[in-house]
């Protein structure tokens, strides 16, 4: 299968790349590659020129800062799944980044392209939402800073204005104490995640002080669920307080549950709680 | 418009001038002539064209030529020196660890990038780590008993 014919750009520094962007119309950044060329081969991306961002030094590393981990936009799933830093302080981030796709998709996806692609399954986008990160960008009008939970707006669609670079993922470390984990529902080829659950649960004297619930893949963007997290907070964390907290998320599915070959949008609805009671179950275990 | 480009393949040097949106894997077929290297499913998840870019296992059907400039690869020709054969072939023969050797390439190569992270796999470790690659004749089994003999006389336990 063969791309449409593009021109290629190679940036040096995130200036270079935003001047690269704005000078050529219908130009797409390209990181590692790992969803956009696909995408070009199926020729449902077609861009008329490729900036490269895949050699800007100031893109790669991962870094320990005061009460958080800042993850460069061109830090590979690999890196991050083996990082020590990010084992240390979100867990629940290294899980989900060793569970990407398999270990040669690792070793080139990125985490700046994981989000930027905005699949509603993929991995990194459910566990930053639970997590309350935020993403660095960078534009023709500076700098700014964007939520996780408002970053996606829709079905491979994101805040990011034309012309902008994410350069840096930056999420708060886990309560001390706290449990965490990630399940998915892997598609038994290409180990993509029809769905996803994210949990993170915190304790205070056998009551659940706060938690964090998220679910990626049944709807048009990864999404919290207010309902599960209400009916955790200030449980006793029983498998009964589990259960019901499993069973809230679904009265937060919109109209817009997903639908495709693999799965329909009734399966996706009753593996939803599914899999939120198994991230629930296994985050209250790794909990203390 | 086309781009220069000059990489090292397995110690030798190639250059040439290609299309933005040629894939590596034809590079490496096509230009540098090396056809061992497969293109199976060309969506990214058979793992057959896997090579060694820098040192790390890529697919090389889901990498452009243009992205790999400066680089240096290593493909199944240049896995051994071209006398003896790498303890992974040599393996992979003595435990029937293929038979129509279509995929053999890429799961050799994927056997290396496992060996190289974890020089001493258990079998489920070796069954995950070959995750991106299928195989359609052998049934894993002998595959797996290969790189398990390889990672022993590599120097793992
Ligand atoms: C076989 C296979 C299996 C996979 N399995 C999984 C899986 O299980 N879970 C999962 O989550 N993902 C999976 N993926 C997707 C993988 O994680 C991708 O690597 C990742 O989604 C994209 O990262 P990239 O660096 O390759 O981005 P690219 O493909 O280079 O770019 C993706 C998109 O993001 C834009 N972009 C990239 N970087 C930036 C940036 N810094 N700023 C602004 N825009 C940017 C690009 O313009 C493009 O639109 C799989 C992919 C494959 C091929
Ligand atoms: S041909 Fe590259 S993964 Fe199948
Ligand atoms: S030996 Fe035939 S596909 Fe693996």
């Amino acid at each position: 299968m063969y791309a449409s014919q593009t021109t290629y750009h190679r940036a040096g520094s995130v200036s270079e790349a935003v001047r690269l962007l704005s000078e050529n119309e219908g130009a797409k950044i390209l990181a590692g590659g790992h969803s956009l060329i696909p995408l070009m081969k199926l020729r449902l991306s077609s861009p008329e020129a490729l900036v490269d961002i895949g050699r800007i030094e100031s893109l790669k590393g991962i870094t320990g800062k005061d009460g958080a981990v800042c993850i460069g936009a061109l830090a590979t799933h690999a890196e991050i799944a083996s990082s020590d830093v990010v084992s240390e302080r979100v867990p629940l981030l290294a899980e989900a980044a060793g569970k990407v796709g398999d270990p040669a998709v690792r070793n080139r996806g990125t985490i700046g392209g994981n989000v930027s692609h905005a699949d509603p399954s993929s991995d990194l986008p459910t566990v930053l939402t639970a997590l309350d990160a935020s993403y660095c960008v960078t534009g023709p009008g500076g700098e700014r800073t964007i939520a996780a939970a408002d970053f996606a707006t829709g079905l491979l669609e994101t805040a990011l204005g034309e012309n902008e670079v994410l350069t840096c993922v930056c999420v708060p470390s886990e309560p001390s104490g706290s449990g965490s984990a990630y399940v998915k529902f892997s598609h038994p080829a290409s180990r993509y995640a029809v769905l996803g659950a994210a949990a993170v649960l915190t304790a205070d004297g056998g009551r659940c002080s706060s938690a964090s619930v998220a679910i990626g893949g049944v709807e048009p963007m990864a999404a919290r669920s207010a309902s599960a997290e209400a009916a955790l907070a200030g449980s006793d964390l029983s498998d009964g307080a589990l259960d019901a907290a499993a069973a809230a998320v679904c009265g937060d599915f919109g109209d817009n549950v997903l639908e495709d070959i693999f799965a329909s949008s009734e399966y996706r609805k009753a593996m939803g709680p599914v899999y939120v009671r198994r991230a629930l179950c296994e985050a209250r275990a790794r909990m203390g | 418009m086309k781009v220069p480009v000059e990489m090292t393949i397995n110690g030798r040097s190639y250059c040439g001038e290609v299309e933005p949106r040629q894939l590596l894997v034809h590079f490496i077929r096509e230009e540098a002539g090396l056809t061992g290297t497969k293109v199976g499913c060309d969506t990214s998840q058979c793992g057959s064209c896997t090579v060694r870019l820098d040192g790390i296992g890529v697919k090389s059907c889901t990498a452009l030529t243009v992205q790999a400039d400066g680089s240096s690869i290593t493909t199944i020709e240049g896995l051994s020196d071209g006398v003896e054969l790498h303890p992974l072939q040599e393996a992979f023969w003595n435990k029937h660890g293929l038979q129509c050797g279509f995929c053999t390439p890429g799961m050799i190569l994927a056997a290396a990038e496992l060996l190289r992270t974890n020089p001493s796999p258990t079998r489920d470790e070796i069954r995950h780590g070959l995750e991106g690659n299928i195989c359609r004749c052998t049934g894993y089994q002998n595959i797996v008993l290969a790189v398990e003999e390889a990672a022993g006389k590599m120097g793992g336990s």
